[in-house]
This record gives structure tokens, sequence and C-alpha cells, in this order.
């Protein structure tokens, strides 16, 4: 009875009859795209969106064939490597090299987070909320609602494939080739929500679930990057992620097809892996099964911060030491950048514009920033906690007791705040570290360590945001995620995209000074302080007006 | 007891209460009393908006308009202080995943500032609760348990309990209705939501029946049983029959039983007394009255349109009954 009113599309489908584990599974389709529709329709056009911006901007590049090579060249400096690809083509630089060279990686990365999202959100977040023990006394197979998930997922790849090669077969590139790296990329991003199907196996959250399955997508970024550093072309080192997979088919230059091969037979390993996992748990529970714990809590138990550190910790102790990991191991590569410029030095490009200490420096800034960029995605997963606290009905209960609202908040907030700083200085000090043991002498631990620091109040912008949404328009909270977003392209593409200036300073990032390559202006730096301190503000006198939401 | 004030105003004061939810008015102007020291049950199906105005009294909801007061204290601006001084279990407790039901109780009770350790360890005897399991793994009646220790182990000067026992079996219940009665000997008030009658009926001392958001009868369960009839069964020398003729009696039957006339049938509480002597008239043999339950109190309010959607009264199904009385209710206004 309940479960019809939970879920109406369910109650029509006639889905009770059969008996197979997978009874139910189209209803549940219909139902997850019925719910999602918004969502899966923004992914869907987005990327072939993207697609047909960039385009536009390489064939209006490819006019002047100088401005193409000068591309090549730069796309083969460090920095860029570390957020383009293996640098096929680079020789006879077409616009089809470009996109397959430059794009493949985002595109993967985007849809591999859709992906990952998706299905923890259809599968491990839903068990969580007991909604789906619901759906599965309803009418539904046992392994359906898993099934139905992963079935959505390989419908929005093959959607976005289809759109995204119609995009650039309408550009005038080679169709085969067109179709070949769409389905690449779909084929990368399948197997990051394989991994995340794995994940929510093992894991009992679907934070955890999320958490783990980013750290792969984060440790498949960091070995195609070390590895495309390596060697052009990429190394051994390369061919451990999945991203280079769809890198590695030479789109546009040298077609080969046997790499997405690599991708279908690893998406049907982690399926096994993943269904025989799930035999072995229980609805709900996770792998490692419950062992009984303290009967009385600790003395320290006394604080609403106390509890939402206890809620926390785990997620910020496994953040810091992945990202610090991944940071560190960056770091060592940075003596690398040296040998690549001067193997480059005869190009005359980048001979007149850079030496070897700017080129480093160009580099490192480029990983502090994407270490900003771990950082403010933590900062907002921990600040949407207050948000799960209240769906959840626990901010309800533990406002019923003498903690008021202002002072709920702030546990909530600090322990975020907190947090969001331990992820980048860590990882800031990581990677300096790690620049230190490699032993470069372009840049100094401190100076690396400052550029990290100089982040924090825009981090601090990125939190501010996320409250004061949560405390105005709750249901909105999430949109904290668009600004991210737009962070990154602001950050990575601005200049292909020729973006006017007022555009970039919508970016908190823009505002951050860089003093690797430039001086530190404190003036943007009291800005982006006084920004936070705003939203922050706002978000008390906000939640302390609003009724509480309740379940 | 702290009490200052509450000795004579009353524990819970809400008059001509409203509060919309969009287009579904979920309070309707609700007029709510609970006197100090008393256990004051809240009735009414699902969507009724018992939880609305709970929410409302603990600062959780602002209400669009009237007046709420509790303990002598403003619900919203008085809040951390008056929250001091209360105890709540929500309707549908959710707990911390990874904290044990012992660390959630104790949490709680620190909260509140008056921590008692043999108390607890009593309460959880009493409940039967195993306090080293992590919230995750508890069933909605464990999580209810939780919420029950933790609000019995404080002392403190109001309960208010949403549909406490909805997960609880028989024999939990019972143990709940004692600690509700040595709360109340404790000079503690409580504000007992349920939809559930018999619940209401050990421990109430007063009812307010709300329906669509509205109080539609209030009082003790005294004042309430006159508004009702009870049911007689005699067995008599003389002819019935003319019983059957007179004000305030329903549905008379008559069965012939060796030593004389089996009767049964209702009567309204207020003709009560002039049907007796028609009855004795007629040389009694043997005569019981039930008294009406709140069961029957509850079918006359919200009968018909129970037997409309054609849902069984009691227990679970309710709920679904109080989802449809709900929309009907929507669509009607
Ligand atoms: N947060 C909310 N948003 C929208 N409608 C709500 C909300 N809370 C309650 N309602 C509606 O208000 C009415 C009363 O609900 P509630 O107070 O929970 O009833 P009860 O506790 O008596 O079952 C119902 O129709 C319910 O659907
Ligand atoms: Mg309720």
């Amino acid at each position: 009875m309940s479960a019809v009113t939970a879920a109406p599309p369910l109650a029509s489908a006639p889905a009770a009859r059969g008996g197979t584990t997978l009874t139910g599974t189209w209803s549940l389709v219909r139902f997850i795209l019925r719910r999602d529709r918004v969502r899966l329709l923004v992914w869907s056009l987005a990327i072939p969106a993207l697609y047909l911006a960039s385009l536009g901007e390489y064939t209006a590049m490819a006019d002047d064939p100088e401005g193409m090579q000068a591309r090549a060249a730069l796309v083969q400096t460090p920095a860029m490597v570390s957020m383009t690809g293996p640098g096929y083509g680079t020789d006879d630089y077409t616009v089809g090299a470009a996109v397959s060279n430059e794009l493949v990686l985002w595109m993967v990365l985007a849809l591999a987070v859709m992906s990952i999202l998706q299905v923890v959100r259809h599968t491990r977040a839903e068990e969580e909320s007991s909604r789906s023990e619901l759906v599965r006394a309803a009418a539904v197979g046992r392994h359906a609602p898993v099934v139905a998930a992963l079935v959505v997922v390989l419908l929005v790849n093959v959607v976005v494939a289809a759109l995204s090669s119609a995009v650039l077969v309408g550009a005038g590139l080679e169709a085969v080739d067109s179709v070949a790296m769409s389905l690449g990329v779909a084929m990368s991003a399948m197997t990051f929500g394989a991994i995340a199907l794995v994940a929510s196996q093992v894991t009992e959250h679907s934070r955890g679930a999320t958490g783990l399955s980013m750290a792969a997508l984060g440790a498949a970024f960091t070995l195609r990057t070390i590895g495309d550093m390596q060697e052009q072309h990429g190394s051994w080192v390369s061919w451990l992620s999945p991203i280079a997979w769809a890198q590695q088919m030479r789109a546009y230059v040298d077609l080969r097809w046997w790499p997405a091969a690599l991708g279908a037979v690893v998406i049907v390993v982690l399926l096994f892996v993943a269904s025989t996992l799930a035999s072995r748990r229980d609805f709900g529970a996770g792998l490692v099964p419950d062992r009984p714990g303290r009967a009385d809590a600790l003395p320290s138990l006394r604080t609403p911060a106390a509890l939402v550190w206890l809620q926390q910790r785990m997620a910020l102790l496994w953040t810091a030491l992945g990202l610090a990991f991944m940071w560190f191991a960056t770091g060592t590569i940075v003596n690398q950048v040296g040998a690549m410029t001067e193997s480059l030095a005869n190009n005359p490009v980048y001979a007149s514009v850079l030496g070897s200490g700017e080129v480093t420096k160009a580099f490192v800034g480029i990983i502090v920033l994407y270490a900003a960029l771990g950082a403010a995605a933590y900062g907002i997963v921990a600040a949407l906690r207050a948000k799960t606290e209240e769906d959840a009905g626990r901010a309800e209960y533990a406002l019923a007791t003498p903690v008021s609202r202002a002072r709920w908040l702030g546990a909530n907030l600090g322990v975020t705040s907190a947090g969001t700083v331990v992820v980048l200085v860590t990882g800031v000090l990581a990677l300096a570290g790690g620049a230190a043991v490699a032993g470069t002498e372009d840049v100094t631990f401190g100076e690396v360590t400052e550029a990290g620091l100089l982040f924090l109040p825009a981090l601090a912008v990125f939190v501010g945001l996320a409250a004061a949404l949560f405390a105005w328009i709750p249901k909105a909270t999430s949109l904290v995620w668009l600004l991210l977003e737009y962070t990154i392209v602001v950050a990575l593409f601005a200049d292909l995209f020729h973006l006017p200036d007022w555009a970039r300073r919508i970016s908190p990032f823009w505002w951050v000074p860089d003093p690797l390559t430039a001086g530190v202006d404190w003036v943007h730096v009291g800005g982006l302080c006084a920004v936070a301190l705003v939203l922050f503000v706002l978000a008390f006198a906000g939640f302390r007006r609003r009724d509480v939401a309740t379940k | 007891m702290t009490t200052t004030a509450s000795s004579t105003t009353p524990a819970v004061e809400v008059h001509d209460l409203r509060k919309a939810f969009g287009s579904v008015q979920a309070l309707d102007g609700l007029d709510l009393t609970v006197e100090t020291g008393q256990v004051a049950g809240f009735l009414g199906p699902n969507g009724a908006g018992k939880s609305t105005a709970i929410r409302v009294l603990l600062g959780l909801l602002r209400s669009d308009s009237g007046s709420a007061r509790l303990l002598g204290g403003d619900p919203w601006r008085d809040a951390v202080a008056l929250h001091r001084r209360l105890a709540y279990v929500p309707g549908d407790v959710s707990l911390w995943p990874n904290l044990t039901g012992g660390e959630a109780i104790d949490y709680l009770a620190r909260l509140r500032g008056k921590p008692d350790k043999r108390r607890k360890a009593e309460l959880l005897e009493r409940f039967e609760l195993d306090p080293t399991k992590k919230a995750r793994t508890y069933s909605k009646g464990n999580r209810q348990k939780v919420a029950l220790v933790a609000a019995f182990v404080s002392q403190v000067d109001l309960l208010v309990l949403d549909e406490p026992t909805s997960g609880l079996d028989p024999l939990m219940e019972a143990v709940f209705t004692e600690h509700v009665r040595e709360a109340k000997a404790a000079g503690t008030s409580v504000l007992l939501s349920s939809h559930i009658l018999s619940e209401v009926e050990k421990v109430c001392d007063t009812v307010t029946i709300i329906r669509g958001g509205r109080a539609v009868e209030s009082g003790t369960l005294d004042d309430l049983r006159h508004l009702t009839r009870s049911a007689v069964t005699a067995v008599v020398d003389g002819d019935p029959s003319p019983i059957a003729a007179m004000a305030g009696v329903h549905d008379l039957a008559t069965t012939s039983n060796g030593a004389g006339t089996r009767v049964t049938f209702d009567v309204d509480n207020s003709e009560m007394g002039r049907v007796l002597p028609a009855i004795s008239a007629l040389g009694v043999h043997s005569f019981t009255a039930q008294p009406p339950s709140l069961e029957e109190l509850f079918m006359r309010h919200y009968g018909d349109e129970l037997a409309a959607d054609g849902v069984p009264t009691s227990g679970d199904g309710a709920d679904g009954a109080g989802k449809h009385a709900a929309s009907s209710r929507a669509g009607a206004q």
C-alpha cells in the first residue's frame, strides 16, 4: 500500500506476475527516466553542446595553419599534457586530432561522474533510504533495481554517443572516427559506472560508494597524467587508466578499435564481481558485517559538533589520504617537466615564450588548481550533509533538543570548513613534498604551499554558497555543484572558448592570485573573504527563520 | 520538577492555529490544551495534522496564524530554553546510522543535560533493547524504543510523543503505558498523539480528536462518553418490545432463553436514566452494560469515510485510510 503512494508508476505496471529476479526491470527503468528526466536531459545535451562549442573554436583555429601548429606545441607542454591527452597527431594537428587529443579526457570525466552518481543514486542510496525496500517488496525482482540503474546509465551514454557523433560528423569530421571516439568515451565512462556498482556492494553508505568511485576516477586521471608525461603517446602507466583507453583509440589520426575492447572486458569482469559480492550480503548491509558497538557514548560526544565530527571523520580521513597520495605522486614528476621542456626546446614557439623554470611553475600551478578543485568538491559534499541530515529527519530530532538552529548549523559548517582546510593543506603539502623529493629546483616548497593556501578564501565561498542555498532554498542546495562545474570550465577552457572577462569573474577561482607566475593581489583575496562572509551570514540568518523540513 | 509558572498555566495551550503547506491546509484553526500534570491524547487518522501541530509546538515549523504556548513560553522564540524541559519522540524516528542505540541515547540525554546511567540501564532492560547495535541495523520498532528510552531517561516537565507505539508489539506497548503512568505520577505532562484508540484510552486523562487540522471533539474520556452509547445485554421475565420504542434505544434484538427473554440493544448514555427503570420493571435476571470504547467514538467521527474507502479501521490499515482521508479533504477545500 505504501509503495503505491511512493511510486505511482510502479503500481500501474503489471510487474507483480512472473517470478524471475528481473521482474519489473522495465517499469523501474521508466520510473528512473521519469524521476531523473531533467538531470538526464541536461547531461545528454550538455556533452554534445560542449563538442559543438569546441568545434567552432577549433575550426576557426584551423583556418590559420600556423595557429594550429602553435596549439600543437602548446598542448605538449607539461601543464597542458596533464589536462589533455597523449598527443597523437601533433605533427599535423588537424581539427580531428585536436578534438581527440584535448576533449576526450573531459568528456570521459564528465560522463564518468554522471555514471557514478547515477549508479550510486539508484542502488546504494536507494537501499539506504529504504525506499527500495518498498519497491522490492512491491512487485520487483531481486536484481531488477540494479539492472534498471545500469540500463539507464547505458542508455544515457549511448544517447550521448549518438548525439556527439552526429555533431562531429555534422562539423565535417570522419564518420567512422567520430563514432569510434564517441563509443570509446561511452565505454570508459561505463567502466566507472561498473566500478561504482562494485563500490556500492562494498560500502554501506552512498557517500562511501561515491567517494570510492571518485577516488578510482582520480587515480585514473593521475595515472594517465603520469604516463603521458613520462613518454609521448603514453607509457605503460597510462594504460592502467580507463580514461586512456578512449584516448588511445587515436581517433582522426590512426584509428584503432581494440582499446575500447579493453573497456568492454573490464566492465564484464566488474559486473561479475558486483553480482558475486551482492549475493553474499544482506539487503541494506555492506559486505563487512556490523560488530557490536559501544553501549555508552564516549564522554566527548556531548555537542552537535562532536556528533558531526563523528559522522564526517572517516570520509575526511580517506579523502585527505587519497588525494594527498595522488598529489604526492604528481609532485614527484615535476622534475620531468624540465626534461620534457628540453626535448621540445627546438620548437620555436615556447623557446620564445617560456624558460624551463616558468614551464615547471605553470605545471605546478595547474596541479595546485586541481588540488583546490578536489578540496572544493570535498567541501561541497560535506556541506550538503546538513541537507541529508534534514531530509532524513535527524535535523528535526536534533533541533527538538536544547540545540539552537545557529548551533546546529554552526556545528555542520564548522566541521565542514575545517575538513576542507585539511584536504587542501594536506594535498598542497603532499604536492610540495613530492616536488621536493624529486629534487626540483624550479619551485620551492614554500612557493607551492603559498599558492595552495591562497585558495582558502575561494573554498570558503563554495561552502558558504552551499550553506546559503541550504538555508534559503533547500531544494536547490545541490545547485552549488553548478558553480564548481562552471569554475572547472573557466579554469581549463576559458581561453579556448574566448570567454569574456565578466564571464570568467563569476568563477571564485578566477580571483585567486597565482604567486608562482604573478604577484599576489590582496584586494582579490579580501574580496573573496568578504563574499564568503556574506554567504555565511546569509546562511545563519536564513536557517533561523525557515521551517525545518520533515519527512 | 522545576515547575514555577507551569503549575498555573497549562503545559500546552494552542488556539486557532493555522498552517498550510502550499495548497494543503494541514492545520485549520486547531485548539488544544494540555493541563499541567495531565496526559492528553491527541487522536486522529494519518494526515489529520497531529505531527504538524507537534512540530509547531517544538518550534520546527512556523505557524501561519493563531497562538501556541508551551510551558508558558513561545515555542518559536524560546525554543532552546523550552527544549531543556521537554523530551520528544518523533513519529518516524531516524537515528544517526553510525551511532549505536546506546550512544544515541547518551547523546540526546546529555544535550538535555541530565544523563542518569542507572535509569538508562533500567529502561534498556524494561524495553528489551540492545544498546550495542548500530542504529542502521535497528528495525522501526527498535528505533522507536531508542527514542522512548532517550525520552524517559531525562526528568522533564513535558513529554511530546508522536505516535510512539506504532512500531511496538503489544508487550512493549504495555511497558510504554506503564512508563507514561510513571511519568505522570512524577508530575510530568504528556502530549500523546495516536491513531490507535486503545492506547489513548489506557493512559489519557483528556482526549482531543482532530480531523482536517481542526479539533472536532475534546474533553475527558467521560465527557466524550456522553456522546455515545452503551451496549446493554439483559435477561428479563417480561416482554421487552416496548423498550424498542423508547427514545435513545437502538438495534434492539430479543431471543428466548429458557428462564426468560434475552435482550440486547444500544442506548444513548444520556437516555440511560429513563431506560433503566423500564428494564427493571420487567424483572431482571442478569444485566450487563458495556461502556463504549474509543474505537466506537472514532467510528462515529470517521466511520463514513472509512467505510466508503473500504478500509479496515484498526492497526496499520488506517495508514492508507488516513492518506485517502487527507486527499479527499484537500480536494474538498
Ligand atoms: N512538509 C510538508 N509539506 C507538505 N505537506 C505536508 C508537510 N507535512 C505535512 N503535510 C501535509 O499536512 C497534512 C497533515 O500532516 P501530518 O501533520 O503529518 O498528519 P498526522 O501526523 O496527523 O498524520 C497532511 O495532509 C500532510 O500531507
Ligand atoms: Mg504524524
